[in-house]
């Protein structure tokens, strides 16, 4: 079983993020769970959800405490007390900012990888939404699962020209990041 | 060409059928208003009809299990629910594809105080459901005590008249202005005085699609401190001063009222019940008190034009005539 | 056929295949997804009902008795507050054996104010007459939905089914959803004997004298304990179809001769399972998880216990002043058996506090320290709180 932890803002669509991977997960024929820590619904509150991933049926309702990864959807929450906490050795930090991972300077005792996906999100989609392609990058960093299943999950939100818009920007955005690079801490996290 | 059949008056009355929806037999006082108005509902609203009653008098006298009043169907759920009791049961009407009609009751506490949520809701909803408050100024049920109906000055268990005290310290809700701001089609208020009335405001409130408001001022001896026997007289007292103003009001506006040919003094009203004892004193606070209601009888009467013309408008009393001669059950 | 559902869109899902004619309900979260799928649904034409969106919990809970006794299958749901506003309306409505689903979103109550999720207020209502089923996941969820129907239809009585708020309403997962002609096959279509209805003239909710209260209480009470035997046979016939056992009255997992015992209701109930499963044979459990609260199932219970030396009840609720609500029941219920277990009584996860997999644990160290034999908050970090003074 893969754990995730997924940290965001309120109106950053980070529980939707959340949903998406579970989906996702179903689609290519996994057991999918993922829920968020909720807070009043507030935009711009920091949000966390939670996302498993596992091939037997998901029994655990805990919190992630100890995730295998961690997906930040602005680079601003790397600084909040908490959000780094519990990260598995050898995994990996996904950040959405359009700096590099040294211009962020921050030390995490973990590999950061940065993806500018609020841009991403704004020239595809029109709208600074940075999870598709957050999801996306990781999916393309960890290959756990095909992004075909990501655009499946997609499907089931998205119709149209929205749809259309999404799955070229999942395209894009898993083009970004070295792909299989997170494949070895996939691994060290399941042990 | 129409045949002229002589039938004594008699005959024809008993020939008429009547439906009755409330039965004889049921606990209420002696000179009871409520009984008297919700049986003039039941009859002039007909057989396809349910209805969710409030607690209160109504409920307990008319139903102490195994016996029940109500020859249609009656549910009593709770105290502040009716208007919800009958949003529901018109739900299901509507679900079901059928034609029954609901109609919600409650007395004033039932519907002006904590029934009066879940009627506006109900009212801004459009439900298809007729309400009826059965207004007899206090919770007579557990013993007089004042509600937001009570009128002004009124003594009751809880604004009792006392050495510091002229009865109730606070106006009578005006619940039918209230509802009629919900925009309903059709909101009035009616007495048990003018039966006729009644029924022509059931069987239109009745024929209208969506939510419609009958505010009824029914006496109450035991609350009003008056003999059973006055019960008719005084609820005509009540209109003929102008203190309970009979009106009808579409979609929040004014659109009738029924004149008052002879316009009578409030203590004419005031001096038949005991709730008002305390104002015939010989004191200048309660000369005050009179001229204050004296003054709000005033106010209705010009606020809704009630003062009639001798010849023109039909006499007032007609439906209480109609009552006296007739108020006995053939069918 | 599998989908991956948020759990209120899966209670949505199958509240609409139980084709009910009435839905009323006012927003309170965490439930309010459920009745915004369901909005959705009638809006799409999948669901065709009278949706009466109303003004407060205690006007929901009437609308649906209304609809109700005026012949319609009826739903609502809340949460917390609301299921206090509309608690009035709850024992009216069993008391007058209306047969009504009602999903409770569990939430504590306030104060203090939490949004989250623990079991404070269906314990509140346990008392006012209604069936309570208690699910573990998701998929319980939805099974327990469609049998609570037929379950409520057939005893005459309201069935509130009880689902962690957050915990599973908001949580995304792989759900089996039946399809239509399954639910057809399972649950026949409404009808109330004691419906309203002008041919056929009833007064219901009369006032009922001393004389013949007493009985009225008796039967209620005799309706409620006859009630088992109609959720062990939704659950079979519901496994009949579907092929998934849900658990009848509750659900006994673990080995036979495990010496110490858990008893909880709700979610945690999963966690729990693979917290044990961690421990393998160093320290062996039986996991008891309660579905059925009302009716209490007590001799189900005293056979679930048979064997066990210590029992470990969990719950997500208190009684202040006296303890353990669940823990109180099952020490009478167990009271009489030749070999009682010894039973420890924790509460946990109160307004929302995690869980975590390492809850197994801690319980085995707190009982190992003489806690809970009476009655303890597990996860309780004091000094947080500046001190009350006196």
């Amino acid at each position: 079983m893969i754990e995730i932890r997924i940290h965001g803002r309120g109106g950053q669509g980070n529980v939707v993020a959340a949903y998406l991977l579970a989906g996702a997960a179903f689609e290519a024929g996994r057991y999918g769970q993922a829920f968020p820590s909720f807070g009043a619904e507030r935009r711009g509150a920091p949000v966390t959800a939670f996302v498993r991933i596992s091939a037997t049926p998901i029994r655990r309702r805990c919190q992630v405490r100890q995730p295998a990864f961690l997906i930040i959807q602005d680079e601003a929450l790397l600084h909040v007390p908490g959000v780094l906490d519990g990260l598995h050795t050898g995994g990996g930090i996904l950040v959405n900012s359009n700096r590099t991972p040294d211009e962020l300077d921050i030390t995490t005792g973990h590999e950061l990888i940065t993806l500018p996906a609020s841009k991403l999100a704004n020239e595809t989609l029109g709208r600074p939404v940075p999870n598709t392609a957050l999801l996306a990058a990781f999916l393309a960093l960890t290959e756990l699962l095909p992004q075909q299943a990501l655009v499946k999950a997609l499907a089931e939100r998205f119709k149209g020209d929205m749809l259309e818009r999404n799955t070229r920007l999942v395209e894009r955005a898993a083009g970004m990041v070295p792909a299989g690079r997170w494949q070895e801490g996939d691994h060290a996290a399941r042990a | 060409m129409t045949q002229e059949v002589n039938i004594p008056l008699t005959d024809l009355r008993r020939s008429q059928p009547r439906f009755s929806g409330f039965e004889a037999g049921h606990r209420a006082c002696l000179g009871c208003g409520e009984a008297l108005a919700a049986r003039l509902v039941t009859e002039s609203a007909g057989p396809d009809v349910m209805y969710a009653n409030a607690t209160g008098c109504l409920e307990v006298f008319t139903t102490a299990w195994p016996d029940s009043a109500w020859r249609v169907p009656w549910m009593h759920s709770l105290f502040a629910n009716a208007a919800a009791i009958g949003a529901g049961m018109e739900a299901a009407m509507k679900a079901q594809g059928k034609s029954t009609r609901v109609i919600a009751m409650g007395g004033d506490g039932g519907t002006f105080d904590i029934g009066f949520q879940a009627l506006s809701g109900m009212l801004e909803r459009g439900h298809n459901v007729l309400y009826v408050c059965f207004d007899n100024e206090a919770y007579m049920n557990t013993g007089i005590q004042r509600s937001s109906s009570t009128p002004h000055a009124a003594a009751t268990t809880t604004s009792p008249a006392g050495r510091e005290s002229m009865g109730k310290r606070h106006m009578k809700k005006d619940i039918v202005s209230i509802v009629a701001a919900h925009h309903i089609p059709y909101a009035a208020t009616a007495s048990v005085a003018y039966p006729s009335d009644i029924h022509k405001k059931v069987r239109r409130a009745l024929a209208i699609d969506g939510p419609t408001f009958l505010h009824i001022h029914t006496p109450c001896p035991l609350g009003w401190g008056h003999d059973g026997a006055l019960t008719i007289e005084i609820a005509r007292l009540a209109v003929q001063t102008g203190l309970f103003p009979v009106i009808e009001l579409e979609r929040g506006g004014v659109a009738g009222a029924m004149p008052i040919r002879k316009l009578r003094p409030v203590t004419d009203y005031l001096g038949l019940q005991s709730r008002f004892r305390h104002l015939f004193a010989d004191s200048s606070r309660a000369k005050e008190e009179l001229e204050h209601l004296q003054a709000l009888a005033d106010h209705n009467i010009e606020l809704y034009g009630l003062r009639g013309e001798e010849k023109i408008d039909a006499l007032d009393s007609e439906g209480a005539d109609t009552v006296r001669r007739g108020g006995m059950r053939w069918a | 056929m599998q989908h991956a559902l948020e759990g209120s869109q899966a209670i949505a899902r199958a509240v609409s295949l139980c084709r009910p004619q009435v839905v009323s309900a006012y927003p309170i979260t965490p439930q309010t997804h459920i009745v915004e799928n369901l909005s959705k649904l009638v809006a799409d034409g999948v669901l065709e009902c009278e949706l009466v969106s109303v003004e407060s919990e205690f006007s929901a809970a009437s609308v649906a008795l209304g609809a109700v006794a005026a012949g319609s299958r009826a739903y609502t749901a809340s949460s917390s507050q609301g299921i206090l506003l509309m608690s009035e309306v709850l024992f009216n409505i069993a008391g007058l054996r209306i047969p009504l689903v009602l999903t409770c979103a569990n939430r504590a109550v306030s104060a203090p104010l939490s949004i989250w999720n623990d079991q404070q207020d269906s314990m509140a209502v346990r008392d006012a007459g209604w069936i309570q089923l208690y699910c573990a996941d998701n998929q319980e969820a939805i099974d327990t939905t469609i049998q609570a129907f037929r379950i409520a239809e057939q005893c005459e009585l309201p069935v509130m089914v009880c689902v962690d708020g957050f915990t599973l309403t908001h949580t995304l997962e792989v759900l089996d959803l039946p399809d239509q002609q399954q639910v057809d096959e399972f649950l026949p279509a409404f009808s109330f004997a004691r419906r309203l209805d002008p041919a056929n003239p009833l007064s219901v909710g009369t006032l009922v004298s001393p004389e013949y209260f007493t009985e009225t209480r008796q039967d209620h009470h005799q309706a409620l304990l006859d009630a088992t035997a109609a959720i062990v046979q939704a659950q079979s016939d519901w496994l009949a179809i579907s092929g998934r056992d849900t658990g009848g009255l509750l659900r006994c997992e673990g080995p036979d001769d495990a010496a110490t015992g858990i008893l909880t209701l709700g979610s945690i109930a999963g966690t729990l399972q693979e917290a044990i499963e961690e421990q393998g044979d160093a320290a062996p459990a039986r996991l008891i998880t309660l579905r059925a609260f009302r009716p209490f199932p007590e001799q189900a219970l005293r056979d679930a216990c048979q064997g066990l030396e210590r029992l470990i009840v969990l719950e997500r609720a208190l009684s202040p002043g006296a303890g353990g609500i669940v823990g109180t029941e099952v020490r009478a219920a167990l009271g009489v058996m030749d070999n009682p277990p010894q039973i420890f009584n924790f509460a946990v996860g109160l307004g929302g506090r995690d869980v975590p997999l390492e809850i197994y644990t801690h319980l085995l160290d707190a009982i190992a320290k003489g806690r809970g034999t009476g009655f303890d908050i597990l996860d309780l970090d004091t000094g947080k709180l500046p001190a009350e003074t006196s």
